[in-house]
């Protein structure tokens, strides 16, 4: 496994030795500070929490983390240096879970540097931190999630583009599974059991209760799943679709 | 030693590569020879590890490419077709990255890296990235890749491709500088290149093997081995003569030059100038042909030569 660790410093390498680093942190960083203080009311609710910054999370990153994730496999397989990578001695599992966690730890990069509105929070009030770091820690799980999805569709295609488009599809009925507009496409037709195991797939449920403070073992064990399970279905793709 | 034993594989109804059996000891230059699809690249995708054969199967040492991928990949070193490069990188950080993946940590690290360089002369552009560099640069980054671990065996798909004639000249002068003691294979299109780099060579088309010889043996399959071809005023009058030699046994006119096949019997070369000298033809040219490898790729591959 430590040939995992070689793929992800160089997809690392990569992300700063292009624009592309910089232009997710500043636009991630400005559209989160919009959708806090225009769309969320931060000041004008006079509640001393996140909560109108993480609600947007999920749209964010429905749009941003596809942006990532579009890359990871498309890019390679257009390049070509996607055999140069499966033929050095790097297992296709290290490759895959390298390529993830590389991306993974960028985008808790740019979560991270959303720190100032931490201590904004903390000098206008006196919010609960507790609530605030499992805040922070559900929004990363769920951008892991969402990153998952948009690897796995990466390798599916040599289109950037098109991968982008399927991801945030994918991504977005994932994120809306548990609403009633999904839900009703269903009902009449499957039983009561599988519409709930339907609404229990939405990302938007698991996250809200652990934004919320409600770190529940459940919801960690959700996204988890869903990442190992896209991540394996990444490698599966990757293993088919390479040869094309 | 590498060896293939009834290697194939299918694109769903499309054979790429038809049940390919050969051996290769190390200190061979082998030249993959075929036309485009022929199933040159397939081939090497699958002795590399990057695609599973659809049956049969290959040793690379010792290794099975499927059982032992692994391992097998470790005595490789490969330049994919086109020489994909991770192009935001530096050369240095490029090589490094390889160097990691080969298993290579600190002053080891440093050291393969710095040698790659070395023998590639790429120490002017170690700080650069890989996207603004030439072609023959970026070639160069290429086999320095490929090279870094010195495995006993490398396999370079069309190395030279696209590359101008300065280029390709130092291209070859590499591979043939690297080939002792090792396994060297490349494949080509360019017939000139065979002759004048590989001690084997391989014809492919089609999926399937078609011809595993030196290039001195493809030649004398030639019709134009040992064949004699002159150059001088009166070619009708010399074809009748020369026609009539028993060391011939047919005669060819074609643009200004006369070729005369040779029958097997006797020497025709010493033949041919006999008559000259009797004669006193003005001749301006004579020479006795080794072979024309364009047209033993095209009658191996079964096409009809170009009139």
């Amino acid at each position: 496994m430590s040939n995992l660790a070689v793929v992800l410093r160089r997809e690392l390498a990569s992300y700063f030795a292009t624009p592309v680093a910089y232009v997710f942190i500043v636009i991630y960083l400005i559209m989160s500070a919009v959708f806090t203080f225009y769309l969320g009311g931060f000041y004008e609710r006079e509640i001393a929490d996140l909560e109108p910054f993480f609600r947007f999370h999920p749209w964010l990153y429905l749009f941003l983390v596809p942006a990532i994730g579009m890359r990871l496999w498309a890019e390679e397989r257009k390049s070509g240096t996607v055999e140069l990578l499966l033929t050095l001695p790097i297992t296709a599992t290290e490759a895959v879970l390298g390529k993830f966690l590389a991306a993974w730890l960028f985008i808790g990069l740019a979560l991270a540097l959303t720190f100032p509105i931490w201590i904004t929070v903390n000098v206008l009030g006196r919010p609960d931190n507790g609530v605030i770091i499992a805040a922070y820690l559900g929004s990363w799980l769920m951008a892991g999630g969402f990153l998952a999805i948009s690897a796995c569709l990466s390798a599916a295609t040599r289109n950037q583009v098109v991968a982008f488009i399927l991801s945030v599809v994918v991504c977005f009925l994932f994120l809306l599974s548990g609403l009633p507009m999904v839900l009703d496409v269903f009902r009449g037709w499957l039983p009561q059991a599988l519409i709930d195991a339907i609404a229990n797939l939405s990302f938007l449920v698991h996250f809200s209760s652990i934004s919320r403070g409600v770190l529940d073992l459940r919801d960690l064990l959700y996204f988890v799943l869903v990442i190992g399970f896209w991540l394996a279905a990444n490698r599966i793709v990757l293993e088919l679709k390479k040869a094309d | 030693m590498i060896k293939a034993k009834s290697l194939s594989r299918h694109y769903g109804p499309l054979i790429a590569v038809d049940r390919l059996s050969f051996e290769v000891e190390p200190g061979t230059i082998l030249g993959f020879l075929g036309p485009n699809g022929a199933g040159k690249s397939t081939t090497m995708k699958m002795l590399t590890g990057f695609l599973e054969p659809s049956s049969g199967s290959a040793e690379i040492f010792g290794h099975d490419i499927r059982r032992d991928s692994l391992a097998a990949r470790r005595m490789l070193g490969y330049l994919p077709e086109g020489a994909p490069l991770y192009g935001e990188l530096s050369v240095g950080r490029f090589l490094r990255f390889v160097g990691e993946a080969r298993g290579f940590r600190g002053g080891e690290l440093a050291a393969r890296v710095h040698s790659a360089l070395d023998r590639l002369s790429l120490g002017e552009v170690v700080g650069q990235s890989i996207e603004t560099l030439s072609k023959g640069f970026k070639r160069r980054v290429g086999i320095a890749q490929a090279i870094l671990h010195d495995p006993p065996a490398l396999v370079l798909d069309e190395p030279t491709d696209g590359l101008d004639p300065n280029q390709k000249h130092e291209v070859r002068q590499l591979i043939r500088d690297m080939a002792s003691e090792r396994i060297m294979i490349i494949s080509t299109h360019i017939l000139e290149e065979v002759d004048a780099l590989c001690t084997r060579a391989m014809i492919i088309a089609r999926g399937r093997l078609l011809a595993d010889d030196t290039p001195a043996g493809l030649l004398r399959r030639s019709r134009y081995h040992n064949a004699v071809t002159l150059v001088l005023d009166d070619l009708q009058a010399a074809a009748s003569v020369l026609g009539a030699l028993q060391e011939s046994a047919e005669v060819e006119i074609r643009r200004g030059r006369l070729t005369v096949f040779p029958s097997g019997r006797g020497n025709l070369f010493e033949a041919v100038t006999r008559e000259v000298q009797a004669a006193g033809w003005a001749v301006s040219q004579i020479q006795l042909e080794s072979g024309r490898m364009d047209e033993v790729f095209r009658t191996v591959t079964g096409q009809q030569e170009a009139a």
